[in-house]
């Protein structure tokens, strides 16, 4: 068991507590950085695809995890960077410009859809959201001249400084400048929790009538997680788009919001551990499916195998994990690091008290 | 020039009348109590004050300034921080994060400067933990700093309440039933820290309390108010043997006499 002797302020705000910790993620990022020495072009094609389901899952945390937001429409933003990444490169934008650009178009389109979101509660924006990935399928098509509607648009190669990035020609330098945006989202998260933005958004989650006691603003900080997330989940569309390959208007459809959702609520809501470990679920569950059936059912596709599964393994976690894994990792760990004093109840919350509920 | 002024302040829901044309000041430095029955309108003063609630007529003013010119949330701008009758914290934080929320009030760093954690925003983030510190040490929550609120008992969940009230630096502080629900000792804690507040701190406290021995142990003034209007106000002695006060806790004597 580890104990950590806070002697300043700053064993509070830096990025890891202790050398321990600091070593295991810094091998984890040396281990990814070698990954493609390591693996064939099919399974980096796969982590790859993993990697930007985690920023996409990101993205959706620090909305829904972070601020409390449930959206059901991410799908709709990873579209807005998606295209607007592609159409800027088609009209001679560099990669490194218009990567960025996409991000920070689709976080203002985030910010547009707050104004009327932030008006709205619980299942009431869940159903808005819905509402935003049925629209984009038909907005994508209506803007045909722009978007190439039904027939679709193909990802150019990316360029950076002559440096010729593309998915399958030169997998490792996709997956690297892959693994360099995982890593730059996840600091500037990991910034924002330890700064008064994020501790506002928890605040906004948890309760909004003391955090507007705390001189909070509600409207404003719900608008800037919208911006945020809608950003880096625009990053992870534009990525997508290059690893596809191929798009139009169904790639992003509403079950990818879906998806999206029970990603997190699986991985562990409001932990930056839980969008990975929910992107690993969702990425390998249709691959570890497939392989099963090939090997039981000699190959007999099963309609509606993949979505059943998913939803059985959401209704489990709901029911038994409600943490989801990083929950469960964070009670295995604690069980290893006190070993043998650990106690059965020790993770048992105590019921909550009454709400205040007419002050909403 | 009194620092917290309400003036005839009615508020109505519907056909009930909350606050019925009341007013009452408080002066800097003191500790001022509102005590009445249930549904008397203590809870619901406070929501005026906080700006939840929006007066049907009447003023209120902060030192000077008009505080219906606010909007809710900036109202802790002008250093006025509250606790909440059934405990409103942020349930699955620390008890650090729910203090430094505290402190939202003195943010100066942008977005853009969070997303980077710039050399400034470190240096106001110790600035804001030298505060946040100092409240834990006040009120002896070193052992539960960095505990999960939605696993700590009762009694410390009120005291954290306090902290992130405390944390935000306020100049006036709202106590809403501040030992509801606590234990003797507690309470006795309770009326040390509202004691030490005012005269170490001097930070203005106007609660609302049931228990009359805190009422009576720590506060200057007393207002009784029943069905939201004004009933009595003075020291809690005179507050506690006035006839109109004891007959709205206990009932008017059939003699008309006083019980």
């Amino acid at each position: 068991m580890r104990i950590h002797f806070k002697t300043s302020y700053d064993h509070d705000i830096r990025l890891f507590p202790d050398w321990w910790s600091f070593s295991i993620y810094a091998a984890l990022v040396i281990v990814a950085v070698i990954l493609p020495w390591l693996l064939g072009d099919f399974f980096l094609g796969e982590v790859t695809n993993v990697l930007i389901w985690a920023i996409a899952g990101l993205g959706l945390m620090l909305l829904t995890g972070q601020t409390g937001q449930a959206s059901l429409g991410h799908a709709a933003f990873l579209a807005v960077g998606c295209y607007s990444c592609i159409i800027l490169m088609e009209h001679g934008w560099p990669f490194l410009l218009a990567f960025p650009a996409a991000g920070i178009i689709t976080g203002l389109f985030g910010t547009l859809f707050a104004i009327p979101a932030v008006r709205l509660h619980g299942i009431y924006l869940a159903i808005a959201t819905i509402a935003l990935s049925v629209l984009a399928d038909d907005i994508i098509v209506l803007l045909d001249p722009w978007t190439d509607g039904v027939s679709g648009k193909f990802a150019p190669v990316i360029d950076i400084f002559g440096l010729e990035i593309e998915r399958w020609s030169t997998p490792a330098r996709f997956y690297w400048l892959v693994l360099a945006v995982t890593i730059l989202c996840t600091l500037a998260y990991r910034n924002l929790l330890r700064a008064p933005l994020g501790r506002a958004f928890a605040a906004v989650r948890d309760s909004e009538v003391s955090a507007t006691a705390m001189g909070v603003h509600i409207a404003l900080t719900k608008a800037a997680a919208f911006g945020l997330s809608c950003a880096i989940t625009g990053l992870a569309g534009a990525l997508m788009g290059f690893f596809a390959g191929a798009f139009n208007n169904e790639t992003f459809s509403i079950t990818i919001s879906i998806n999206l959702l029970m990603m997190i609520v699986i991985g562990g809501l409001g932990s930056i551990h839980g969008a990975f470990f929910g992107a690993i679920v969702i990425a390998f569950l249709p691959q570890v499916l497939s392989m099963v059936t090939d090997t039981l059912g000699g190959g007999i596709a099963i309609p509606g195998l993949e979505m059943g599964v998913f939803g059985a393994i959401l209704i489990l976690f709901i029911l038994f994990e409600p943490m989801g894994i990083y929950g469960r990792w964070l009670k295995i760990r604690t069980w290893l690091e006190l070993f043998p004093f650990a106690r059965k109840d020790m993770f048992r919350r105590q019921k909550s008290y009454l709400k205040t509920e007419r002050l909403r | 020039m009194s620092l917290l002024e309400i003036d005839r302040a009615t508020l109505k829901f519907g056909g009930v009348t909350a606050v019925n044309d009341l007013s009452f000041s408080v002066e800097e430095g003191e500790v001022y109590a509102i005590v009445g029955p249930n549904g008397a309108g203590k809870s619901t003063v406070f929501n005026l004050i906080s700006r939840f609630y929006e007066p049907y007529s009447g003023r209120i003013s902060f030192a000077g300034e008009n505080l219906l010119d606010r909007r809710a949330d900036a109202v802790a701008d002008l250093g006025i921080a509250r606790t909440f009758q059934n405990i409103e914290l942020f349930d699955h934080a620390t008890v650090l994060q729910n203090l430094l929320v505290g402190r939202h009030r003195h943010r100066r760093t942008s977005m853009i400067e969070e997303l980077l954690f710039t050399p400034r925003v470190r240096r106001e983030e110790r600035r804001h933990r030298e505060v946040v510190e100092e409240v834990i040490d006040f009120l002896d929550l070193q052992p539960y700093r960095d505990k999960m609120i939605a696993g700590l008992p009762y009694g410390v969940r009120k005291v954290v309440e306090l902290g992130r009230a405390l944390a935000s630096g306020p100049r006036l502080l709202l106590l809403d039933e501040p030992a509801s629900g606590l234990s003797v000792e507690e309470t006795q804690d309770m009326r040390w820290w509202i004691d030490d507040i005012r005269k170490q701190m001097g930070v203005t406290v106007l609660m609302v309390e049931h228990d009359m021995g805190l009422v009576a142990g720590v506060s200057d003034r007393v207002l009784a108010l029943a069905d939201g209007a004004k009933l009595a106000e003075g020291t809690p002695v005179e507050v506690q043997s006035d006839p109109a006060v004891i007959a709205a806790y206990l009932g008017a004597p059939a003699d008309g006499g006083v019980a």
